[in-house]
């Protein structure tokens, strides 16, 4: 499904990342190339320590690599620096966590109103850009509660508002499911699809086949390397 | 991110912790507050000393015999030789040689019983001239004070200090009453007000009579045309100097001394007293300050404490704000407001405490302690200074946190 003409969003060439835990040295990415079109919906999957988090990481811009090359809509990310990467996270790609990571002491509102903050947008038009994404959502009634007061399903669909609310061209997905019932994991795999259907590109990290079998195309990963990278026909519909 | 959001967002994380946080500004607290009162115990002792000093009189010189030497070079202690006369007091007072000088007032003074017909009371007998009531900025509760005309007839009369009064009559009016010195029968013509002041010497506790009175019928001897004290008002605050020139020049021409050196008196001005005085305090001020800058200190480490423990605990949520887009200057700037809103929390209650403690401590020790409003401002201001100071070391570290580092903890 890769339409050659598609815009290329992300292009990672000869990328490896190793780190160095002690005093040997871990190669959890080794010289990996992928590209991803502009509209995509990939999943990345692998067993644990094939190094589809730390291929997340550095396509979500939160790690750089330690060799090769990273073209982000273009852009060389391997070369910016803090400010300028934070400045990609906020406006290019909207984050889903397995741990939700939401803000316990504030409301879901403020959770999906943080990234606009930090675009610096006024309180007013934030507020009212956090409850559409939140409506989109289906928790347009849970706006002022706190995430503890909210099932996890609830709290990852806020996740969800929190990554689509910038309005972000790409839209990382890290184990989105791990923590979810089947119910939620429907409904979260749902959105993720609608996204997808309005013409983001969506990159989903699983390490659960069924889940994989959502996206359009499944690479798998393994020892830092890509095993297989094929487009899924056989589960989707 | 503006500014207001970065405030609003440190205010929330120390309303959040609301334990830890009030422990923290317990410890700027009690810095602040011992800092004011120090500050104000040392600043309200001051004002007392000059206080009491100026209650001597205005412009006020104070003339002291110089030490004795014997014959065989043995000298006496200060004071003790008798070389000021009533001579010098005399020559003091004319305007062509001390054109600065406004009034002269020489001074004897000796513990001598005091009897009336029920009571006696020993006190500090002193013989000296009309002026002595404005030299010494004194006031009158009842009476007259002495006169000229008592000089010169050396009419026993005699103007008691409101404690003497109230030992000897009572609250009776002393008025034209008769107290006995020495054998002596004066009559008393006048009572003064209160000084006010609480020295440590007793300011009303005396008994007045002309100093020829004193001489010549009270206490004879050799030395009868000496005093021990010669005070001397200038004109003005600003001719302070020119009279003090004009005394020792004076003094030292009429006792034939070459250099004043050699002076065998003593002049005191009130200022050289006030600044005596007040060193001690401000010794004892700056110490104490000293003790209290420490605890502020220490309050500062705790606010550094607190802030390392929160950037720890909250290295998650530093992860998924940077991944969510804010970047290191805006995470610097949360957890140093942060600091500094504990500072200024603690500045401000400081400050509260330190005023009730103002108004409180007074009762218990005998001093009075004032709050001046710059030391309150500077104290809040500091406060806020240590916040910050304190918070830069744990807010860098926020900020250096990388994002997939802070993410990953558990």
């Amino acid at each position: 499904m890769v339409d050659a003409a598609a815009e290329t969003v992300i292009e990672l060439s000869g990328v490896s990342k190793v780190y160095r835990p002690g005093s040997i040295e871990v190669h959890a990415l080794n010289n990996v190339d992928i590209t991803i079109g502009s509209g995509e919906f990939v999943a990345i999957t692998g067993p644990s320590g094939s190094g589809k988090s730390t291929l997340m990481h550095i396509i979500g811009c939160l790690d750089v690599p330690t060799s090769g090359r990273y073209l982000l809509a273009g852009d060389d990310v391997s070369q910016l620096d803090e400010y300028a990467l934070a400045d990609i996270r906020n406006l290019r790609i909207g984050f889903v966590f397995q741990q939700f990571n939401l803000l316990s002491s504030i409301s879901a509102q403020r959770n999906v109103e943080l990234p606009l903050v930090y675009t610096g947008i006024a309180r007013a038009e934030r507020r009212r850009r956090a409850a559409a994404a939140l409506e989109r959502v289906g928790l347009a009634d849970r706006l002022d509660h706190k995430p503890g007061e909210l099932s996890g399903g609830q709290q990852q669909r806020v996740a969800v508002a929190r990554a689509l609310v910038t309005e972000p061209a790409l839209i990382l997905a890290d184990e989105p499911t791990g923590n979810l019932d089947t119910a939620s994991t429907t409904d979260v795999l749902r959105l993720l699809g609608e996204l997808h259907d309005s013409g983001r590109t969506i990159v989903l990290i699983t390490h659960e086949r069924d889940v994989a079998a959502e996206a359009e195309r499944i690479v798998t990963m393994r020892d830092g390397k890509v095993q297989n990278d094929h487009a899924e026909q056989a589960v989707h519909s | 991110m503006s500014f207001i959001e970065t405030l609003r967002t440190g205010f929330e994380a120390v309303r959040l912790h609301r334990l830890r946080s009030s422990l923290t500004v317990l410890g700027i607290m009690i810095g602040i507050a011992a800092v004011i009162l120090t500050v104000g115990l040392g600043e309200g002792a001051q004002s007392d000393v000059r206080s009491q000093i100026n209650a001597l009189g205005s412009n006020l010189l104070i003339i002291t015999p110089g030490s004795s030497t014997s014959t065989g070079g043995v000298r006496g202690g200060f004071g003790s030789a008798s070389t000021l006369s009533v001579n010098d007091a005399d020559a003091l007072e004319s305007k062509t040689v001390a054109p600065d000088i406004a009034a002269v007032a020489p001074q004897t003074s000796s513990s001598t019983s005091l009897t009336t017909t029920s009571a006696n009371w020993t006190t500090s007998v002193t013989g000296t001239t009309p002026d002595w009531l404005s030299v010494r900025a004194r006031k009158l509760a009842a009476g007259r004070f002495i006169t000229a005309a008592d000089e010169k007839s050396i009419n026993p009369v005699v103007v008691l200090g409101s404690t003497t009064s109230q030992e000897l009559f009572g609250n009776a009016s002393p008025l034209n009453q008769t107290v006995t010195v020495n054998d002596v029968q004066l009559q008393v013509v006048g009572e003064l007000a209160p000084s006010g002041s609480s020295g440590t010497t007793n300011q009303d506790d005396l008994a007045i009579v002309p100093l020829t009175v004193s001489q010549q019928r009270l206490f004879g001897g050799t030395t009868r045309s000496s005093v021990s004290t010669i005070y001397v008002e200038a004109a003005s605050p600003s001719s302070l100097s020119g009279a003090y020139q004009e005394a020792q020049n004076e003094l030292l021409a009429l006792h034939n001394i070459a250099t004043s050196t050699d002076a065998d008196f003593t002049i005191t001005s009130q200022q050289s007293i006030v600044s005596a005085a007040t060193s001690v305090d401000h010794t004892l001020t700056v110490l104490l300050g000293g003790i209290a800058a420490i605890s502020l200190l220490v309050g500062g480490i705790g606010v550094m404490n607190i802030m390392l423990v929160s950037v720890t605990e909250r290295v998650r949520e530093i992860g998924l704000r940077k991944a969510l887009g804010a970047r290191p200057n805006v995470i610097r700037s949360q957890f140093l407001v942060e600091a500094s809103v504990l500072g200024l929390a603690g500045g401000v209650l400081g400050v509260i405490i330190g005023f009730v403690g103002t108004k409180v401590l007074p009762h218990f020790v005998s001093s009075s302690v004032t709050l001046s409003p710059t030391a309150s401002v500077g104290a809040i201001v500091i406060s806020i200074a240590i916040g910050l100071v304190f918070g830069v070391y744990p807010a860098v570290r926020a900020a250096r946190l990388a994002p997939i580092d802070a993410l990953r903890t558990e």
